[in-house]
């Protein structure tokens, strides 16, 4: 298979894998940390208890992966955006370095924080 | 008494016009006639000179379809009364070049349509004495739904990847590609892959998923598209992981 | 559009080329709603910057993590939260109801009906829910 070197299918599969991540826990996360907690509507856990799960290691490296692969999904999808909502294919290099470069600062950001922590 | 209808055709005489224009035509709104109906009583007898393909007026043949009031449709499957009390307006299809009136180029299309290969390709044909290639309904059924495909170009006039990037191979032809390569009797797909996994092939679909709402046959080019992005990725995945597999 | 591949002969003296205009997809709702969709990943993105900031805070201390409820009460941030929680809950519903039409599951020699994956999909999405929801509050 000598014709099969091409990057695009991996990207996909991570972009797709990234979707079906933001799709199933961004929701339910968002909805407790972004209302629930903050507005009072339901009393918030206590600061021992969240540092204790986000402490475990397998929560860590589930994190990093939640962080990363949302990041990449997203960088995919608004590189394609700016291509078909705006026709910026002439800017295809400076697109490139900021989606996909900002995803990489970014997941490097989330694995220097969770290795970090605690 | 009928009831009219008034039809505004796109016209387009490029021996005398730089840009098409409209012009309304006023025809009868019978029940149970299609745009069709009203485009050919405007050729028989308001006015010979529009040009518009047509041919089996049945939904078979695929050449009537044009963009009726921004949608693609066959206009021969599209009833005049759903447009009443009008005007409503015929274009050409979109994303192609127009030749006259609603007339547009389709050569682009006819050479990614064989790119492809949309035929039975075998690695050796088997003797004749060994009889024929038989088949299940399990695996009729697994490429059937593409095989519905007329050719009509719909797909490629609603998909705005193909209008912005006409490199795009496109639905139709991705579509029937996997209408091959489902079928058992074929041995093509190694083939055919090395046009499809191209970026110009299946990667540039961002899954607008225009083309599977308007397709008149419900062939849906869409699913054909996304799933072969996931079984080529997935074969990416396995040569990713195991090198040492495969050649 | 087709390309120049297409050689010009007597018999085509002129193509007329339509361009694209680069607001085509405020000319349909569905353009429109596939172009929200894809803007969906601005706001994917905020969520996890959103994130890393609580994650941050949890590993400064308890003092931290109040401040940062304080923050996320704020008018502005609440007020863009609301906006980026639409747009997740777009994109997720989008999602599990395209599945379908990419996944092809066959058991016993026999393909799952569309509407079975979709709902499996909204089924992982229920329990997936439900176990962010007790491994957080426990």
């Amino acid at each position: 298979m000598m014709a099969r070197r091409s990057i695009e299918p991996l990207v996909w599969i991570l972009f797709s894998v990234g979707g079906v991540v933001a799709a199933m826990f961004v929701p339910v996360l968002l909805f407790l940390f972004g209302f629930a907690y903050p507005l009072g509507w339901l009393a918030s856990p206590s600061h021992a208890h969240l540092v204790a799960v986000v402490g475990h290691p397998l929560v860590r490296v589930l994190l990093f992966f939640l962080c990363t692969l949302c990041l990449l999904h997203a960088a995919h999808r608004f590189r394609y955006t700016l291509y078909d909502g705006l026709q910026l294919q002439h800017l295809q290099e400076l697109i490139l370095l900021v989606s996909y470069g900002g995803a990489f600062v970014g997941s490097v950001a989330a694995g220097v924080l969770l290795w970090q922590f605690g | 008494m009928v009831d009219r209808i008034t039809v505004e055709v796109a016209r387009y005489r490029p021996e005398k016009e730089a840009e098409p224009s409209f012009q309304a035509y006023e025809v009868p709104c019978r029940k149970d006639w299609v745009i069709l109906d009203g485009l050919n009583h405007i050729k028989d007898h308001l006015d010979g000179t529009l040009s518009y393909r047509w041919s089996c007026r049945m939904g078979v043949c695929g050449s009537c379809g044009m963009t009726v009031n921004g949608e693609p449709k066959l206009t021969c499957a599209t009833f005049l009364a759903d447009y009443a009390p009008g005007p409503l307006r015929v274009e050409p299809l979109r994303n192609f070049p127009i030749i006259r009136d609603v007339i547009v180029d389709i050569d682009d299309f006819m050479q990614k349509l064989s790119a492809v290969k949309p035929w039975l390709i075998r690695d050796a044909e088997k003797p004749l004495a060994e009889g024929e290639y038989r088949q299940t309904p399990a695996q009729l059924d697994e490429y059937k739904q593409f095989s519905m495909c007329i050719n009509c170009m719909l797909c490629y006039s609603a998909c705005p990847v193909y209008g912005l990037d006409p490199e795009f191979i496109g639905p139709a032809a991705i579509a029937l590609a996997q209408r091959y390569n489902l079928d058992s009797r074929d041995q093509g797909a190694r083939q055919r892959d090395e046009v499809l996994s191209k970026h110009e092939g299946i990667w540039s679909c961002t899954f607008v998923g225009e083309c599977t709402k308007v397709c008149p046959k419900h062939v849906d080019p869409a699913g054909a598209i996304q799933r072969y992005k996931l079984s080529s990725a997935m074969g990416s995945v396995k040569d990713f992981l195991m090198p040492w597999r495969g050649k | 559009m087709s390309t120049e591949r297409n050689r010009y002969t007597e018999f085509r003296p002129r193509w007329y080329r339509p361009k694209m205009s680069t607001w085509w997809w405020l000319k349909r709702w569905s353009s429109l709603a596939f172009i929200l969709r894809e803007l969906s990943s601005i706001f994917i993105a905020w969520f996890i910057y959103f994130f890393l900031r609580l994650v941050h805070a949890l590993g400064r201390g308890d003092a931290a993590y109040r401040e940062f409820l304080a923050w996320a009460a704020s008018p502005g941030i609440v007020v863009l939260n609301g906006i980026t929680f639409a747009f997740v809950l777009f994109h997720a519903v989008t999602w599990f109801n395209l599945a379908p039409q990419a996944m092809v599951v066959h058991l016993g020699g026999k393909r799952l009906p569309g509407a079975l994956i979709a709902g499996a999909n909204y089924a992982a999405w229920v329990v997936a829910t439900a176990l962010v929801l007790w491994i957080v509050s426990r």
